[in-house]
């Protein structure tokens, strides 16, 4: 009785508003498909490039730059190029609008307790509730397809930005927020000048988690229909091609490990201040 | 005598959930542990009244748990009161609006903290320039003002660092110059030396006090170290139990102790090193030429070689060398039994 009244309920939600709510998020969709179709077009070795650029400028190590040219050269090779720029895509777009609602919502968090209180158990559910369970409503309202995939991304990898924003923010030290208080900094100033730029490490660490969970949600995404390196292994899943799925599994590692250690080693720098020695 | 920059009149503190409910029966005289046990709610300030000078130096001494932390909060609002005002030039700040009190925090104090509480992200340069950046003043102008307090305060060439890179004496340093870059009227000094080591903290007192030579701020300083309350204070208030227990200079302090509690305080302290021999001067009288001649201002250690070689006591002049009195032997020899004692 209730399993059918609320079904029925939401069934005709669904059905009424549905269009409406994919015209909210037709902007996000043109620009995933955009940036897609960027990675994907350009000549590889312009794309190769600008990643090996941006790889050297947040890690600033030799190493993980070379690393990373021979896991880009090696994708190439085996013929995963066009889905594993389909997944950067992805993981990227999900990234920045994670950050983009995270970090306010965070700020909003560590503003009031009540904000908290409010806000935490639904981080919990947002993080054990089985992705699969989320998914049946978002692939009712939206259909298959790109943003279906791109919400169940962001539901699953925002938590972390989400919760470290506001443990970072609550960790700034008492007595200097008193000082930035003394010398007549208003809100704005506070979070600007001093709670933002001290919780910035945590922060960081907030969003290389986001990044990780978001391409541990690559292979189930590919289930509502997002391209990328999820669906090859999908196939090889269900087709017993153990080399495939071992192929395109390590190329979500390779991804992993380069965006880990980007966003780590850009982190830490940040906090260089911390740990600055005396001369 | 000064006029008066600072007039604090029936200042109440209570901390807990329903401060306001109890004001009544701590001023009927309800106790510090009585409205603890009752009601769970901490006497921090119990009416304090307390008018500092213009440019001078007021020090607030007592032990951890006196009040002295709440009550410098109070003059730029850090804590609200429970009931009671704080003027400042004439202006209750009590009454403030939000925009007001930033503009009195921006313009007219300055605060240094007993753990520095500088920002750790931001290198020398624009910790001190802090202040002037919150009031959005030119970019140049309060770049050259910073540096200007960076030299004044002994810390050229380290500008770029971090505070994490200099020692505690030279970031205090940096506190102060932060404090100080502002121009504000009124420099708040909450346990400023406190967390330093003997020969720094007695470097920085030296140190503020020929600041103020030429600063002429109106200065409220914190310590729980009466040694440093001698030295720096114009006038020293004893707080005890959030209780303001005796106001007055170091003579009155260490001759007319208020209270045993005061008298306890002050009972260690090396008398003759803090008394100056015009606490103890006989005015008028004659000038004997066999004695020898030292200055009002002198502490009465200072004179004791003089003292020795005296005959029957010392001819005391002052600043303009004007003869104003002499100090018998056994008088000295008294104060320096009961400095014993």
């Amino acid at each position: 009785m209730f399993r059918k009244s609320v079904d029925g309920a939401y069934r005709n939600f669904s059905r009424e508003y549905g269009d409406t709510i994919e015209a909210v998020f037709d902007p996000v969709l043109y620009f995933l498909v955009w940036f897609e179709k960027l990675l994907q077009n350009s000549p590889w070795p312009l794309i190769t490039l600008a990643i090996l650029i941006l790889v050297y400028l947040g890690s600033r190590s030799i190493y993980l730059t070379i690393g990373s040219l021979i896991a880009l050269l090696l994708i190439g090779y085996f013929g995963m190029w066009e889905d594993t720029m389909s997944t950067v895509s992805i993981i990227g777009v999900c990234t920045f609008m994670s950050i983009g609602l995270g970090i306010p919502i965070g700020i909003a968090m560590s503003n009031s307790d009540r904000a908290r209180a409010a806000i935490t158990p639904i981080l919990d559910v947002m993080q054990t509730m089985p992705s699969f369970v989320y998914l049946i409503p978002v692939v009712m309202l939206l259909g298959i397809g790109k943003i279906p995939g791109l919400l169940a991304v962001i539901i699953y990898a925002i938590p972390p930005i989400i919760r470290l924003t506001d443990l970072g923010i609550r960790e700034v030290d008492k007595e200097v927020l008193e000082a930035a208080d003394a010398f007549g900094a208003n809100k704005a100033q506070k979070l600007f000048r001093v709670q933002l730029p001290l919780a910035l490490p945590t922060i960081f660490a907030g969003i290389n988690q986001t990044i990780m969970m978001a391409l541990a949600m690559v292979v189930i995404a590919s289930m509502i229909g997002v391209k990328g390196l999820g669906q090859p292994v999908l196939k090889a899943i269900t087709n017993q091609y153990f080399t495939m799925g071992l192929l395109n599994g390590l190329a979500i590692v390779a991804l992993a490990i380069i965006f880990d250690r980007v966003s780590q080693s850009f982190g830490k720098r940040l906090q260089q201040h911390r740990s600055g020695s005396r001369e | 005598m000064n006029k008066t920059k600072i007039k604090i009149t029936n200042l109440y503190k209570i901390f807990g959930n329903n401060s306001k409910k109890y004001i009544s029966s701590v001023r009927d005289g309800m106790s510090k542990d009585e409205l603890l046990s009752k009601y769970n709610h901490v006497l921090g300030l119990d009416n304090i009244n307390l008018n500092v000078e213009d440019q001078s130096i007021q020090v607030v001494m007592g032990l951890s748990g006196s009040g002295k932390s709440t009550l410098i909060r109070h003059i730029n609002r850090l804590i609200e009161p429970t009931e009671g005002t704080v003027t400042v030039d004439g202006e209750d700040i009590t009454k403030l609006n939000k925009m007001d009190l930033l503009e009195f925090r921006r313009n007219k104090t300055g605060m240094v903290f007993q753990r520095f509480a500088l920002f750790p992200h931001q290198n020398i340069l624009d910790n001190v320039q802090f202040g002037l950046s919150i009031k959005n003043l030119d970019k140049s102008d309060s770049i050259e003002r910073a540096m200007y307090w960076i030299e004044k305060v002994g810390l050229t060439g380290f500008e770029n660092k971090f505070p994490n890179q200099l020692s505690g004496g030279m970031q205090q340093r940096v506190g102060l110059a932060r404090a100080l870059a502002t121009d504000p009227d009124i420099l708040l000094m909450d346990e400023a030396f406190s967390a330093l080591d003997p020969l720094i903290r007695t470097d920085m007192q030296d140190q503020l006090l020929e600041l103020q030579k030429n600063l002429k701020k109106t200065i409220m300083f914190i310590t729980h170290d009466l040694d440093e309350a001698l030295k720096l204070g114009d006038r020293i208030s004893i707080l005890n139990g959030g209780k303001l227990v005796q106001d007055g200079n170091a003579e009155e302090i260490l001759l007319k102790p208020a209270d045993q509690y005061v008298a306890n305080f002050v009972k260690d302290v090396n008398r003759i090193k803090v008394l100056k021999i015009k606490t103890i001067l006989d005015q008028g009288g004659e000038r004997a030429n066999s004695n020898p001649t030292v200055n009002v201002n002198d502490s009465i250690e200072n004179c004791l070689p003089a003292i020795l070689e005296s005959q029957s006591g010392l001819n005391v002049i002052d600043e303009k060398n004007n003869f104003v009195g002499s100090v018998s032997k056994n008088k000295i020899i008294d104060i320096l039994q009961k400095s014993k004692d």
